[in-house]
């Protein structure tokens, strides 16, 4: 399939990216405006993002956001597991069943899934704030982690474990010194997902928090109403933290491998 | 080992509470008549009566399916041949703009579409057309990547092998790369067009509240009136209407596999 780009599917794609990016920096250039305006640029500040850093209302949605995905990170990630390697041991009819219960919050429309939560809560008088907005964050991050420790569980050799309890291991020993190292990929991966969903969270927070309780997209979503460059400085802020991490996870592994190579042919020599 | 199975029991009890009862109560409210409790409910069919002879309703049910649909096609559009550009570049200037489309689908959905709002500024678009300006970029990413997989997947040998058969450039496109990236196209497909039919913030941050689609129906229903049990009903039609569609894709997406077999 490799040929050439030619000059006009360079265009094609450089406008693509444009698409992408245009809206991005857009609004990172409009951070340091020194006036209210978002169509004109008057001239270099950092006020917005000094008023950002001043207004309570968004320190307390970033800090919602981070201590809502930690909890549902590590919560989701501990059950998903255990859960995971539950159903590997168990007959087919419960695996198949829990995969198709799992299946209906990631097909279904968030907003329906939400709905749902925010019913549930109402009925039983949960009053809604920070602990169903988690309850809701960890319900919908299981799943994701079920469906990447179940593969890793699938390629495991069963013989191993066996072979540890032969030697004297408790099941819990052969779970946590022979099971769990094998499927460690897996479950990091889980991790990750659950926590980028819930830290991206918008629907599913928006219906199953309270009064006063918001995370940075519902923050994002009630402020945007009005002209207010601070959201600018707070999504400017979120484009760096972003970049950088994205940067440096995919620059690290090249580096490493260099460096192993490096280290190769040191040792060849 | 098999004492290991226990380890699922929790999760099931736990599955039955957090996934299946709120389903359950979504459906119970949807039955309902408003302002029951839990224990002595009425049932009725009030609710989709009411959305079905209702001259707005349905309406609106019709353009948000015709809005996924066109968004749908317009990502496929634009989606399909970035692709196959980028699918045909060497494989270091692959791998930099499949980053480039990944990178900004991990900024904050809100902030992205928010950040529309600037640009658009300076055209004077309709508010439907800045919807659409929204719904692309939102699901345009991940169009590309679906389209991309499935195309970066494809044995250069049959290319060559089609070449050497006497097939021209487009001859080859035309009977052996386009068909091998249908089922790329159908997973695209899936991703854009549910999302887009229940998309409810994309309108309303760009749409100046002027283009109401069933999303917003459902929002407006549950947050700003407070009658649940017709909002449970609106939720329920989407939900049906994206189960058949659903149902409809895998057939095509068999069909797809089937016919390249």
């Amino acid at each position: 399939m490799e040929h050439k780009t030619k000059i006009h599917e360079r265009i094609f794609t450089a406008l693509v990216l444009a698409f992408f990016y245009l809206p991005i920096l857009y609004v990172v250039l409009f951070s340091f405006n020194s006036s209210k305006s978002l169509s004109r640029f008057t001239g270099f500040s950092l006020q917005w993002y000094e008023k950002m850093f001043a207004d309570r209302m968004i320190m307390s949605a970033i800090g919602y956001t981070v201590l809502c995905a930690v909890i549902a990170t590590f919560v989701s990630t501990i059950v998903g597991t255990v859960t995971a390697i539950g159903l590997s041991k168990s007959r087919r009819i419960l695996r198949e069943t829990v995969n198709q219960v799992n299946n209906l919050p990631m097909l279904n429309p968030d907003i329906v899934t939400a709905i749902g939560f925010m019913l549930f809560f109402t009925s039983l008088k949960i009053r809604t704030g920070f602990t169903t907005m988690v309850l809701a964050h960890i319900a919908f991050c299981i799943p994701y982690v079920i469906l990447s420790v179940m593969p890793k569980l699938r390629t495991l050799d069963p013989n191993l474990a066996e072979a540890a309890l032969d030697l004297g291991c408790t099941p819990l020993e052969a779970l946590w010194k022979v099971i769990l190292p094998q499927i460690r990929p897996g479950i990091i991966s889980g991790a990750l997902v659950a926590f980028t969903m819930s830290f991206d969270d918008f629907v599913i927070s928006l219906f199953t928090t309270g009064p006063g309780v918001s995370n940075i997209s519902i923050y994002v979503y009630g402020a945007v109403k009005r002209v207010n460059p601070t959201i600018n400085a707070l999504s400017a802020i979120i484009v760096y933290v972003i970049t950088v991490v994205l940067i440096v996870m995919n620059v690290v592994p090249m580096i490493r491998e260099r460096k192993g190579k490096n280290n190769e042919k040191a040792n060849n020599l | 080992m098999k004492s290991f199975s226990k380890m699922a029991y929790p999760y099931v009890v736990w599955m039955c509470i957090m996934i299946i009862m709120p389903m359950l109560m979504l459906v119970l409210y949807a039955f309902t008549v408003k302002g029951n409790d839990i224990l002595t409910f009425q049932f009725t069919l009030e609710n989709f009566a009411r959305f079905f002879n209702d001259t707005i309703f349905p309406s609106v049910l019709w353009r948000s399916l015709k809005m996924a649909f066109i968004t749908t096609g317009l990502c496929i559009l634009i989606g399909y041949p970035t692709a196959y550009i980028f699918a045909r570049m060497k494989p270091n200037n692959q791998a930099v703009m499949i980053l480039l489309v990944t990178l900004p689908m991990w900024i904050n959905v809100l902030v992205r579409t928010y950040a529309w709002r600037g640009l658009l500024g300076y055209v004077d678009f309709s508010s439907e057309m800045r919807v659409y300006v929204g719904m692309i970029y939102n699901f345009l990413p991940f169009m590309i990547l679906e389209i991309y997989t499935s195309l970066s997947k494809i044995d250069p040998n049959l290319i060559v092998a089609s070449h050497d058969l006497g097939a021209d450039d487009g001859e080859t496109f035309r009977r052996v790369i386009l068909p091998l990236s249908l089922p790329g196209v159908v997973s695209g497909i899936t991703l854009v067009f549910l999302p887009a039919v229940s998309s409810f913030f994309i309108p309303k941050l760009l749409g100046g509240g002027q283009y109401v689609l069933i999303g917003n129906l459902i929002e407006d229903y549950f947050i700003t009136s407070g009658d649940w049990n017709f909002g449970s009903a609106i939720s329920l039609i989407m939900a049906i209407i994206i189960l058949i569609s659903m149902y409809v894709m895998r057939k095509l997406d068999r069909g797809a596999k089937e016919a390249m077999d």
